[in-house]
């Protein structure tokens, strides 16, 4: 593992380093707060040669074979981005805060969606169906917002909506014993014929009455949203956003310092042992796919009401399954999907944003950007992760 | 069949509530119920026999050719996705989930593509030589992703999946480059295979099927011979049972997976390389459609077994072409179709619950429905 830790750090190495001297000469980069304004090739420069003794420090550990301690991935990847970005954005200007809060806005689907999806798994259930859960979440809350022209209430649809999705998977999986991740499959192409089908054959002859729903009103908050820099990246966004925040909070405490939490990794890591003590296993794998799946489903009213409004085919394209990329990348914990989640926001944040500016990356390979960081961070970054023992083990009294 | 039956009456029941004529004679339903159920039946009875005119046998044409066009084309559209549930299949039964045929797909025909259209070969070699391509480049797609797990453990579904989207955006930047737009042309559409790249059509110039269908047949015999007769399927399956035991028995699990991968994504290329030389002649950012995962659906009807999945493609098909011309017909939307071919799958897995549904009596254990 680290090894292969150094490997990712060298291999991208060469290409910062290069970039850096391309880095065009006299321009400069803006960054918002205050405008700070910085000659682009020195400061491009001094930030890969930083991220250069970053990971010459990570190199020299594992030659020692000591452990790298997690900051040194964390700066490097910091200094390195920074390094790019300084490069990328050279001669022209783009806003930090924008960059940041839009990366947050694009990361709370996928935050919602690995949430939901480590719910079902630590109770052994593998939940692949995340891209439909947010599918349908996104229908509900579309539809139901519109019917009663309340984006509020929308919000309330779409768990109700994401819970259709978990009880059927629930149903195959753990009451039939059906493999879990066939199930997942087949109900991503069940969500999307179902929605495809509804959304033709009812919303689109009725868009003014059931597709064009309110959008969430941004709320800021009093005085957190007042402070520069984080104020408007954390505390100036949606309702949707501020519930993630508790969702991540409950969850995590729910789960590591609760009996409840207890229990359900108890059945996700060995069934039988949870069984003797006088714990229903299938009961608990059935409360928590539902509640996984209706916190997914909220997560769905993100691309409805929390975005653009109307709900339209296929419309959640994927994220669901970048979702369950990021509950693995986040060890099964939410506070690590919540971090994987926000990565996968800035790297897609960071394509739109150089999509605008317009660099000499061709717009297709800035577009691979998320899933190309996916694999590294599969790959390289987390190696070997272990999830829950029984997950995917269906249980069967004996 | 009672899985399939099961899904066409939810079909019916989505197109019963959602068809205008039908739930207007909703409200007065308790004064005139018959009105309801006749509008209902001739909903449903129109959009059925729309998509089985459309599929099968249209027997409102007189002349051979108008009668038989539905069933080529529903074979045409059979080949690539029976070729691709080979591959996803392979991999199912080591216990691999390879989600990627999608990428796998789309990289066979890029490559056959691009040998199709550049290279000049004589007659046949030239077929032959551009789905050699596909293989390869199917093949070394889905290794990425074998070998990933095998080195470093990364699951192979994250992995797949997206390795689906980094083809899909490595095509659309390859088809604005000159090398394979061979013009100045700014369509983002590479020129037509070469004539000798083509594969031949079987049936003369009024039917769009093709030498692929025999590929089809020739992959089915394959998988079958390699799965149950040759050394490496024995370990792919030992493997996909026990990983464990294979560990101990001294087979290399790691290589293994490599190797079922290559296997795997070379089918899922071969697939593309006999869409793009076969049906479509030139090489499209949408090359692939959603053949990739449509193929594991098939694969999972067909139940990893190659006659299954033979019979499972051409059900798929069917149901996909007769969609279009029900969609054409009566404007049930096509989507219907993704629904009934998502229910027949879970009908199919569960079969419990098919026979909770019709009260069927619990087969003895020793019999060969049990398996659950």
């Amino acid at each position: 593992m680290l090894g292969l830790l150094a490997l990712v750090l060298f291999g991208l190495l060469p290409a910062g380093g290069r970039e850096t001297t391309f880095g065009l000469s006299t321009s400069s980069d803006f960054v918002h707060l205050g405008p700070v304004t910085v000659p682009s090739k020195a400061s491009a420069v001094v930030l890969s040669v930083l991220a250069l003794l970053a990971a010459a420090y990570a190199g020299w550990c594992v030659s020692r074979a000591r452990r790298v301690g997690r900051w040194v991935t964390i700066v490097f990847a910091v200094l390195w981005v920074l390094a790019f970005l300084t490069w990328a954005v050279a001669g022209k200007s783009t806003s930090l805060v924008s960059l940041l809060a839009g990366s947050l806005f694009l990361a709370v689907p996928l935050a919602f969606g690995a949430l939901g999806g480590l719910i079902g798994e630590r109770a052994g259930v593998v939940n692949i169906a995340i891209e439909g859960q947010l599918l349908t979440g996104a229908f509900g809350a579309a539809v139901f917002a519109s019917i009663v022209s309340n984006a509020y209430l929308g919000l309330v649809a779409a768990p109700v909506a994401g819970l259709v999705i978990g009880a059927l998977l629930a149903l195959f999986t753990v009451k039939y014993h059906v493999n879990q991740i066939i199930v997942g499959v087949v109900l991503n192409v069940f969500a999307v014929g179902l929605t495809s089908f509804l959304y033709s054959s009812v919303l689109k002859e009725n868009a003014a009455t059931l597709n064009s729903p309110p959008r969430l009103p941004t709320l800021p908050i009093p005085v957190l949203g007042d402070i520069p820099v984080i104020g408007p990246v954390l505390f100036r966004q949606t309702l949707l956003v501020y519930l993630l925040y508790v969702a991540i909070v409950v969850g995590a405490i729910a789960l590591f310092r609760t009996r409840w939490g207890l229990r359900v990794r108890a059945v996700g890591e060995y069934p039988a042992a949870a069984d003797t003590v006088g714990i229903d296993v299938n009961r608990t794998r059935w409360g928590n796919v539902l509640l996984g799946s209706m916190v997914a489903g909220l997560g769905g009213a993100f691309f409805t009401v929390g975005s653009v409004g109307a709900f339209s085919q296929e419309m959640t394209a994927g994220k669901g399954y970048i979702a369950l990329a990021a509950m693995i990348l986040g060890r099964w914990s939410p506070w690590g999907a919540l971090g994987a989640a926000l990565l996968f926001g800035f790297s897609d944040k960071l394509q739109q944003v150089l999509g605008v500016l317009g660099t000499a990356i061709p717009n297709q390979f800035m577009l691979m950007l998320p899933y190309v960081v996916t694999i590294f961070a599969v790959a390289g970054l987390v190696g070997r992760v272990r999830g829950p023992a029984a997950d995917g083990v269906p249980y069967v009294k004996e | 069949m009672l899985a399939f039956v099961l899904a066409l009456v939810i079909g019916a029941l989505l197109i019963v509530f959602t068809t205008e004529s039908v739930t207007s004679t909703l409200s007065y339903f308790f004064s005139k119920p018959g009105d309801f159920f006749s509008a209902a039946w001739s909903a449903v009875s129109d959009a059925y026999v729309a998509m089985f005119r459309g599929a099968v046998i249209n027997d409102r044409g007189w002349d051979f050719r108008t009668v038989f066009t539905p069933l080529t084309e529903t074979m045409t559209v059979a080949t690539p996705l029976i070729i691709a549930a080979l591959g996803v299949a392979v991999a199912f039964r080591a216990g691999l989930f390879n989600i990627g045929a999608q990428g796998q797909v789309i990289l066979g025909a890029t490559f056959a593509g691009y040998i199709g259209f550049t290279w000049h070969l004589p007659v046949v070699v030239h077929v032959l030589v551009a789905l050699v391509g596909g293989l390869l480049g199917g093949a070394i797609w889905a290794s990425i992703a074998g070998v990933l797990r095998a080195r470093t453990g990364a699951h192979e579904v994250i992995v797949t999946i997206m390795l689906n989207y980094v083809a899909l955006y490595l095509l659309a930047y390859l088809l604005t480059t000159r090398f394979f737009t061979q013009s100045g042309s700014n369509q983002p559409k590479s020129p037509a295979v070469g004539p000798n790249a083509n594969l031949p059509l079987l049936l003369g110039d009024h039917f769009r099927l093709n030498a692929g269908f025999l590929v089809a047949i020739l992959a089915a015999v394959f998988v079958w011979w390699l799965m149950t007769r040759s050394t490496w399927g024995f370990r792919f399956r030992a493997v996909g049972s026990n990983p464990n035991a294979s560990r101990n028995a001294g087979i290399g699990v790691a290589t293994t997976f490599i190797a079922v991968m290559a296997v795997s994504g070379a089918l899922a290329g071969l697939a593309g390389a006999v869409q793009v030389l076969g049906t479509e002649k030139s090489l499209t950012g949408g090359i692939a459609g959603s053949l990739g995962f449509d193929a594991i659906t098939v694969a999972l009807l067909g139940r990893s077994k190659p006659l299954g999945i033979f019979f499972a493609g051409l059900l798929y098909a069917a149901l996909d072409v007769g969609g279009r011309s029900m969609e054409a017909a009566t404007g049930t939307p096509i989507d219907l179709v993704l629904v009934i071919q998502s229910l027949v799958v879970l009908f199919i897995a569960a079969p419990p619950l098919v026979r909770a549904i019709f009260r069927l009596p619990a087969p003895r254990p020793d019999a060969k429905g049990a398996r659950a």
